[in-house]
């Protein structure tokens, strides 16, 4: 591998997100607040979403970590940002898929998020780029049952 | 000490990783194996693996001579006076969790203190903090200096006479500084409260003399210094482990087995229940021929050789940000840091990408990155086999990082 191979995983809309994240903050009142962190390395975020009529109306990162993890929360905000829990819990779903090399649905546009796809080629960083999605996962699971 | 006969001894040190000569910084997680050791495994399953202590057979026996033929080479290698005080375990943290299960659950209770450091290893840390929650003991935390290191005045003030433990590590593996191990023993005991070391950053790269030191336990990782991994060592003074109850029962540990009641085997072998780790006991004693064959203060004087070299290198680099002590006269080869705002995962994976291995994140350290209030740093350690030019090739690895990170933002 070299420095250009480097360019798959670093894509330029990452390091977009990374320097000027989407959703940034916290959410007040009747939020979902999930705190999460990769105990291995000490990346760490906290999750607000806001669940209206089984749709998710706003969502909101808190967090310190690498390029990876910053910027696969802020993708992951804007995506389900208006999404209903289940399409929200389907595209969790997705990503693990494409994380994971397996094969998913090449014809859905998932916008930013498919700039991640690289990360997979690179195993030691798999878990900095699910970490927010397991959070959104976690909240919404659990939000559903309350 | 001629640096290409000795990497020539490490087989795994002659590859390419992505496409590039592999540069390992990582020996602080764990040391590369020489050839002596890959061996020593090798014959051991080859040739007479066998249970010890048992078998009446001959391989039985050779088994047995080859794993109590290490407990000596240990023996000798930190000068411990008795050999029934070697206990072979599984690391470090099996040795610290021993003394913690055995030795303070029966001694300690309300009103009595428990006293480590700052800087202490996560496995130097929650064994004590168990401890405390079960005895009502209380943790006290020793404070650090601006670079990093214990002033025994410090000690003084942390350490009282209801104190019954202290246990330090003798080196960093976050900051590489090597503390004082003897004075501050001297003062545990001043004040009635016994001395626990944690010996797993400095038996791969110093003489280690528990008798020197005075201290009551020490504990140490084979991995860590060319040996296996899985085997390690508790040392404690004889008249503290006769008087502590095992941790483990069953097998390989016992004297006598009634139905309602049984008696122990002598030490050490009181504080081995099963059977032991044989393989990772041999491997540790191949590592220790092999570490004095090339001699410890040979292995020192070469890193603290390395660390200088680096800490001038890297303080060069803008942006660079240095952890610990800025002396390399004061440091084991461990050099800890972050650079610019890039975030040490990131450095890491460009690192990688020129087939240089360092560490990232919080080292199983977490509260002293709170006190160097960072979250996360990058690490690069050095051992016997690193050279100059692997350094070299760490500093110009920097730089390309800094330079990949400023074209993309």
């Amino acid at each position: 591998m070299s420095f250009n191979n480097l360019d798959t995983l670093y894509r330029q809309v990452i390091m977009d997100h990374y320097k000027k994240p989407r959703n940034k903050g916290v959410l007040e009142d009747d939020s979902l607040t999930i705190n999460m962190n990769n105990p291995t390395c000490g990346d760490r975020i906290q999750l607000s979403l806001k669940v209206e009529d089984g749709k998710v109306v706003d969502a909101k990162f808190e967090g310190e970590g690498c390029s990876i993890s910053m910027s696969s929360a802020s993708m992951m905000t804007q995506a389900i940002k208006g999404q209903n829990i289940e399409d929200a819990l389907k595209l969790s779903k997705i990503f693990s898929d494409m994380m994971q090399g397996k094969d998913y649905d090449e014809d859905l546009d998932l916008g930013d998020i498919e700039a991640l796809q690289g990360v997979s080629k690179f195993p030691a960083r798999i878990k900095c780029a699910t970490l927010a999605w397991k959070a959104m996962e976690k909240g919404l699971n659990d939000g559903d049952k309350q | 000490m001629n640096i290409q006969d000795i990497r020539s001894y490490f087989p795994i040190l002659h590859q390419e990783v992505n496409g590039n000569p592999l540069v390992y910084l990582d020996s602080a997680a764990t040391s590369q194996k020489p050839v002596k050791v890959i061996e020593a495994l090798d014959e051991y399953y080859r040739e007479y693996n066998s249970n010890v202590h048992r078998g009446v057979h001959t391989l039985g026996t050779r088994a047995t001579d080859g794993y109590e033929g290490a407990r000596e080479k240990v023996r000798k290698f930190i000068n411990a006076k008795h050999i029934q005080e070697i206990i072979f375990t599984r690391g470090t943290t099996t040795s610290l969790n021993t003394v913690a299960a055995s030795y303070a659950r029966a001694n300690l209770k309300e009103g009595d203190e428990i006293v480590i450091t700052y800087m202490e290893h996560h496995s130097n840390i929650i064994p004590w903090q168990q401890v405390a929650k079960s005895t009502g003991a209380t943790l006290k935390y020793i404070p650090l200096q601006e670079d990093g290191t214990i002033s025994l005045e410090d000690v003084r003030n942390t350490v009282s006479t209801n104190t019954k433990i202290v246990s330090v590590m003798q080196v960093s593996n976050v900051l590489g500084v090597i503390n004082p191990i003897k004075e501050i023993t001297k003062i545990a005991h001043e004040n009635g409260a016994i001395m626990v070391v944690d010996g797993a950053q400095s038996t791969p790269h110093m003489n280690v003399d528990v008798q020197d030191l005075d201290c009551d336990f020490f504990a140490l990782s084979g991995h860590k210094m060319c040996g296996p991994t899985g085997i390690g060592v508790l040392y404690g003074k004889k008249e503290l482990l006769e008087n502590m109850e095992p941790v483990e029962f069953g097998g390989e540990m016992i004297d006598f087995v009634d139905l309602y009641d049984s008696t122990w085997k002598e030490l050490p072998w009181k504080f081995e229940g099963g059977t032991p780790i044989i393989a990772g006991a041999i491997g540790l004693g191949a590592a220790i021929d092999f570490l004095e064959e090339i001699g410890l203060d040979n292995i020192q004087a070469h890193e603290h050789k390395l660390a200088a070299y680096a800490l001038n290198k890297m303080n060069e680099v803008e942006g660079m940000t240095i952890y610990g002590p800025k002396d390399a006269s004061k440091k084991a080869g461990v050099v800890t840091f972050n650079i610019a705002d890039v975030h040490p995962h990131d450095v890491a994976t460009v690192l990688d990408a020129e087939g240089i291995a360092v560490r990232a994140g919080h080292h199983c350290a977490q509260p002293l990155m709170k006190w160097l209030k960072a979250s996360a740093t990058a690490r690069a350690s050095f051992y016997l086999y690193n050279s100059e030019d692997e350094i070299d090739k760490l500093v110009e690895g920097l730089v390309k990082t800094k330079e990949y990170f400023s074209d993309v933002f």
